[in-house]
């Protein structure tokens, strides 16, 4: 129980670096093994790790990508479900219309967290982001746009005088027949 | 299997149907629970007693509410009852054979025969007759045609036998062709004569000897006094009448035997020595005897043998005199009361010895019954053989009472039958002090009603509880409190009947909590001949001056005339009491509430004289400040059915009389619509009631659309007639008659919308609520009766759909307006078929005009109808879009739907249905519903349901449990689990 707690939560808490990427020797204190000339290797290795780095980066930058792309496909899912609601109010469009305005927030709230993983210098996570941002936003806005469809937003005047009370009238005036 | 398929259909279609129109029906056991029925019958004006014959002792009356019934003698319950139409007045009521009752009414047109044990009619007959004369009933014993008992029945100048068995008219003779108004039919028993008597113009008397078979005349006679007869005249024995001449000041005894006619005359000065004036015949039927009011004093008057005449007695002549009752041994009886403070007094003689009496009682009398009016003596026979007496007596309330030794057995608020106009006041403010005792005292009875309860909810309840439960719900005390509720249903209802009687009763079981003979409207020295107007609201209090109680004010007149002096009486809500009276002053001929209060809460009121003087009440400095504060924007308008002419007046200085005052205002006229007198007759007006509440002045059209309501308190719907049309249904042709309807603003006296129904007819019974108006008339080409809506829009706010402005409040849609900026309006509407024809319509009104409307629609058949207003929307169409069935909007039908279940009266019947008060209680969902004829109606509605409160059978109790239950179900998991998880530690 510990354990998992420990790994889910803040992280490692130890780790080992096997590719050290430090190439002076003071900077060590461990001095090299007799008959191991840094140099020569380190130059081989680096640019062997070089290539995977940046391979993983392409990985990242390209996945990233499908990341901020992913909710397009959830944009035309909701339209084809808002589609299928009607306009009418009833539980299901209601149901259907709040997931449509309550998806895009979570998900703009949760931007950093999306592209955590991704998360590299060598990655640039801008574009992704916008696109991942722009394509949420005009989910929310097909939100918004069903709600006034149903008629859920006040922006006819019929939203704001529909309980404005009857004018006062200056003049009074009673009579009728003749009581008998 | 087709046969189930088709039921299924058909229920599906039935549930479909249920949907679609949404019904507001009971279930059976719900009967009760909110609603109460009172039957009446109104004042007695013939009672006619049937004890002879073992079983139920029974008293078969008819009163002037055209009631026939018959009372249990024991208890003054109703065995049965039958409602004339309103002018199908009763003119006579018998029994016949012991078997049948039998009345002639319509002055002499219609002679009905009625089983007396159950009240079904068994025969009737129309006695045709075009001459107006009085109606003689009678019965005579032992006359035989072939098998038939004859009855013979006078009216219309004709005289008609009729057989008891089945109502066939035998023969019928015309006697206002021979010039002769008859007065009395006499038929000696044994013979086969019947002897017609009465006057021929003012100074004969005439006898009319009539063959009883064939209705042969076979001889008259005539005798002509020289003094002239004034029309009073009353019979003694069979063969003896007493007239007046016509000055009367002397009696004239006339005698019929074997066919001569004697007469004599004798002054009333030689009876009685201070006799000066002029004296009267009282119309009692008193045989060997005459009650003659002379001046203060009745004076009993027989004629001996030689025909001379006696006077026997004489007594005060408010005293009431019953008719004379054959006793045993051929003996006479007669009843009279006198009355005395908070008592009256009933003494019973016999005719032929007048200086005894048979007995002699005292009783107490209620103060608020009045006066004795009438009195009806029946007798029977006690264990010793002698005779004991018991009478029926109508009070000057119109109440019942039947008094025997002394006691009053029973009494019936008859008065209630009669209601001239309602209104409702609040009750009291709950005191927060609860008595322990009466807690405890219930606290066992509390716990079987809930355990009876419980069983029913759980079915277990066998005939017995379910009956106790029923009873505990009909009867639950909380209904009958005195004492304000948070959901406003309990209420007074105040009323006040023709006999000048105000009657409080409770909502909740309709009980009278108090009643007050209002001595203002009571017949006095300076009210000779008083008669009721209307009662308004006069102090309501509820912001300030709440220490205060309510009060009702109470207008009436004393005379017929409009010019006659008014009178009015402010009177205690809570209590009853009269707390002002005032009066006779000048006369009434409208009033107006106005819409401003004083300090105290008391409506100010302008009360409109025949010269057009406006009088302002209260008399008080203030009330007149208030009033020259407003008297710019006060107007008033006046609808001259006669003349044809529609008048708006205004208020200006004080207007100019002898005496000067500062509370009475001239008005002048400022503008008048008259209606061509040669082809327009104004029959019906309506207007808004004064306290509507309207939640919105917008109405949100399909499409998010707006119209705005055009609502003023100063419409005015007016209906004429071509005046060739005014008269009965089927009376015109269609090409000579048409409505024309006008709505009308009565500030500016401009006509905002007129529409002509041609071939259309009244009565045109109107309601106007909001921005709306629903008549009912008949359509004369179509041979239905119709009702039309019309509504009106403000065509100038129609502009105001700017958001931006709305939302920031940049608009002046809630600013006060004038009648004189000339609002554009446009009307819409609908007419329908509509299969009743009606006596009343009204509207539900809720306390802040949210709910949706119902009309209230008292039908023919004396039922009280709930139809949404959704019926009558102009906007109906054929094949409404999408859009317009989402906002409600029923497809359009030619004709309005009945339906069943939408009887508010359910099974009841409120016989003479003559109007539906509605009154809103607090909870917005809820109107409380009033409807008065001869029969009172009270129930509550809820045109939209009650979606603002939990139904009556909604079980606290479970719920209660329920959340008791989630609470332990929640404290035991988590000590379980708590427990679990360190026994995991542990481990």
């Amino acid at each position: 129980m510990d354990k998992g707690k420990a790994i889910m939560g803040s992280g490692r808490r130890w780790a080992v670096e096997f590719t050290d990427n430090s190439a002076s020797p003071s900077s060590r204190d461990i001095p090299d093994p007799p008959g191991f000339t840094r140099s020569s290797h380190d130059q081989d290795d680096s640019s062997v790790s070089k290539q995977k780095k940046d391979s993983e980066a392409n990985w990242k930058s390209q996945k990233a990508w499908e990341v901020a792309q992913a909710p397009f496909k959830n944009l035309m899912m909701m339209g084809f479900m808002m589609w299928m609601a009607g306009s009418t109010v009833h539980l299901f469009s209601i149901g259907i219309t709040f997931s449509a305005l309550w998806q895009p927030i979570s998900a703009l709230q949760g931007v950093g967290k999306v592209f955590e993983p991704y998360k590299d210098n060598k990655v640039d996570l801008l574009g992704p982001k916008l696109v991942y941002i722009a394509l949420n936003l005009v989910g929310l806005g097909l939100g918004v746009w069903k709600l006034n469809t149903l008629g859920l937003l006040p922006t006819h005047a019929s939203d704001w005088v529909s309980s404005l009370p009857p004018a006062q009238e200056v003049e009074y005036s009673g009579g009728g027949f003749s009581l008998f | 299997m087709a046969m189930a398929i088709r039921i299924r259909v058909l229920l599906l279609f039935l549930f479909f149907l249920s949907l679609s129109h949404p019904t507001f029906s009971l279930y059976q056991d719900q009967v009760g629970l909110m609603d109460w029925h009172q039957q009446y019958i109104g004042k007695v004006k013939h009672a006619v007693f049937h004890t002879q014959k073992a079983g139920r002792k029974r008293v078969v009356v008819s009163t002037e509410e055209n009631v026939i019934a018959s009372l249990d003698l024991r208890r003054g319950e109703i065995f049965w009852r039958h409602v004339l139409g309103s002018n199908d007045t009763v003119n006579e009521l018998d029994i016949a054979l012991g078997k049948y009752v039998i009345t002639l009414s319509s002055g002499g047109k219609y002679l009905r025969a009625w089983n007396l044990p159950d009240g079904q009619m068994i025969w009737e007959s129309f006695l045709p007759g075009s001459t107006a004369s009085r109606s003689i009933l009678s019965i005579p014993t032992n006359l035989k045609v072939g098998k038939d008992d004859l009855i013979l029945a006078y009216g219309s100048g004709s005289l008609y036998a009729v057989s008891s068995i089945d109502g066939e008219v035998l023969w019928t003779k015309d006697l206002a062709s021979e010039g002769i108004d008859v007065q009395q039919l006499i038929h000696r028993h044994g013979s086969n004569i019947i002897y017609a008597l009465g006057f021929i113009g003012s100074s004969h008397f005439a006898t009319f000897e009539i063959n009883a078979k064939n209705g042969e005349l076979l001889k008259h006679d005539k005798v002509r006094f020289t003094g002239g007869f004034c029309g009073d005249i009353s019979f003694l024995k069979s063969d003896t009448a007493v007239a007046l001449d016509s000055t009367r000041s002397s009696l004239v005894s006339v005698r019929f035997r074997d066919g001569e006619i004697s007469i004599e005359q004798v002054h009333i000065s030689d009876l009685l020595l201070d006799s000066s004036g002029v004296a009267a015949i009282l119309p009692y039927k008193l045989i060997e005897m005459v009650a003659v009011k002379v001046k203060e004093f009745i004076i009993f008057v027989k004629l001996t043998n030689e025909g001379k005449f006696v006077v026997v007695g004489q007594i005060d002549h408010t005293a009431i005199i019953s008719d004379s009752l054959s006793i045993l041994e051929d003996q006479q009886a007669i009843a009279l009361i006198q009355h005395g403070d908070n008592k009256i007094q009933l003494t019973v003689k016999l005719v032929s010895d007048w200086s005894n009496h048979l007995i002699k009682e005292t009783s107490y009398m209620d103060c608020q019954r009045g006066l004795a009016q009438r009195i009806f003596l029946n007798n029977y026979v006690r264990t010793d053989r002698s005779s004991g007496f018991r009478a029926l007596i109508v009070m000057e309330d119109h109440s019942l009472l039947l008094v025997q030794q002394g006691e009053i057995v029973w009494s019936r608020e008859d008065g209630l039958a009669s209601i001239v106009e309602v209104t409702t006041s609040e009750l009291p403010l709950e005191k927060d002090s609860v008595s322990v005792a009466t807690v405890e005292h219930s606290l066992l009875e509390w716990l079987k009603g809930h355990v009876l309860k419980l069983k029913g909810t759980l079915m277990l309840a066998n005939p017995d509880d379910i009956a106790a439960i029923q009873k505990l719900r009909v009867q639950s005390s909380e209904k009958s409190k005195m004492t304000r509720d948070h959901n406003g249903f309990r209420k007074l209802i105040i009323v006040l009947t023709r006999a000048g009687k105000l009657f409080a009763l409770h909502t909740g079981d309709g009980q009278i909590v108090w009643s007050v003979l209002l001595n203002s409207l009571r017949k006095s020295q300076t009210c000779e001949a008083p008669n009721v107007l209307t009662l308004h609201q006069w102090q309501v209090p509820h912001h300030h001056a709440l220490d205060e109680n309510p009060s009702i004010l109470v207008l009436g007149r004393c005379g017929p005339n409009l010019d006659s002096p008014g009178v009015y009486s402010i009177v205690d809500a809570y209590t009853g009491k009269e707390l002002n009276s005032v009066g006779p002053f000048h006369s009434i001929v409208q009033i107006i509430p106005l819409p401003h209060t004083d300090s105290r809460e008391q409506r100010l009121h302008l009360l409109i004289d025949k010269d057009w003087h406006a009088h302002l009440y209260p008399r008080s400095p203030e009330a007149l400040a208030i009033f020259q504060r407003e008297v710019g924007n006060i107007y008033w308008y006046s609808v001259e059915a006669d003349n044809g002419i529609l008048r708006g007046h205004a208020a200006k200085e004080n207007c100019i009389l002898q005496l000067p005052d500062e509370y009475c205002f001239g008005t002048r006229n400022l503008w008048s619509i008259v209606f061509p007198s040669e082809s327009e007759r104004i029959i019906a007006t309506a207007t808004r009631k004064l306290n509507e509440a309207v939640h919105t002045q917008a109405k949100v059209v399909a499409d998010q659309d707006v119209m705005y309501k055009y609502i003023s308190k100063n419409l005015l719907f007016i209906a004429t007639v071509a005046p060739q049309a005014a008269g009965d249904i089927g009376s015109v042709t269609p090409d000579e008659s048409w409505l024309v309807v006008y709505l009308v603003d009565t500030i500016t006296g401009r006509i905002l919308h007129r529409m002509t129904h041609y071939g259309s007819q009244g009565p045109v019974h109107a309601v106007v609520s909001e921005n709306w108006v629903v008549y009912h008339y008949f359509n004369l080409r179509a041979h239905r009766y119709e009702m039309s809506v019309i509504e009106i829009y403000d065509q100038s706010r129609a502009d105001n759909k700017d958001v931006l402005k709305l939302v920031l409040g940049k608009h002046n849609l809630t600013s006060a307006i004038s009648a004189y900026t000339r609002t554009e309006v446009v009307t819409k509407q609908q007419s329908y078929f509509f299969s009743h024809s009606l006596k009343a319509i009204s509207t539900t009104s809720t306390a802040k005009g949210i709910t949706s409307k119902q009309l209230l629609i008292g039908t023919v058949g004396d039922q009280v109808l709930a139809l949404d207003k959704r019926f009558l929307d102009p906007r109906r169409t054929l094949n409404p879009t999408q859009a317009e069935k989402e906002e409600g909007i029923i497809p359009l039908t030619d004709s309005l739907p009945i339906i069943p279940q939408s009887y508010v009266t359910h099974a009841l019947k409120v016989e003479g249905l003559r109007g539906i008060v509605t009154v809103p209680a607090k909870l917005e969902s809820t109107t409380l519903v009033f409807a008065h004829g001869v029969d009172l109606f009270f129930t509550r509605l809820a045109p939209s349901k009650t979606y603002d409160s939990l139904t009556e059978d909604f079980s606290y109790a479970l719920l209660l449990i329920t959340i008791v239950a989630l609470v332990v179900a929640i404290f035991v998991t988590w000590i379980l689990s708590e427990r679990k998880e360190l026994q995991e530690k542990w481990r």
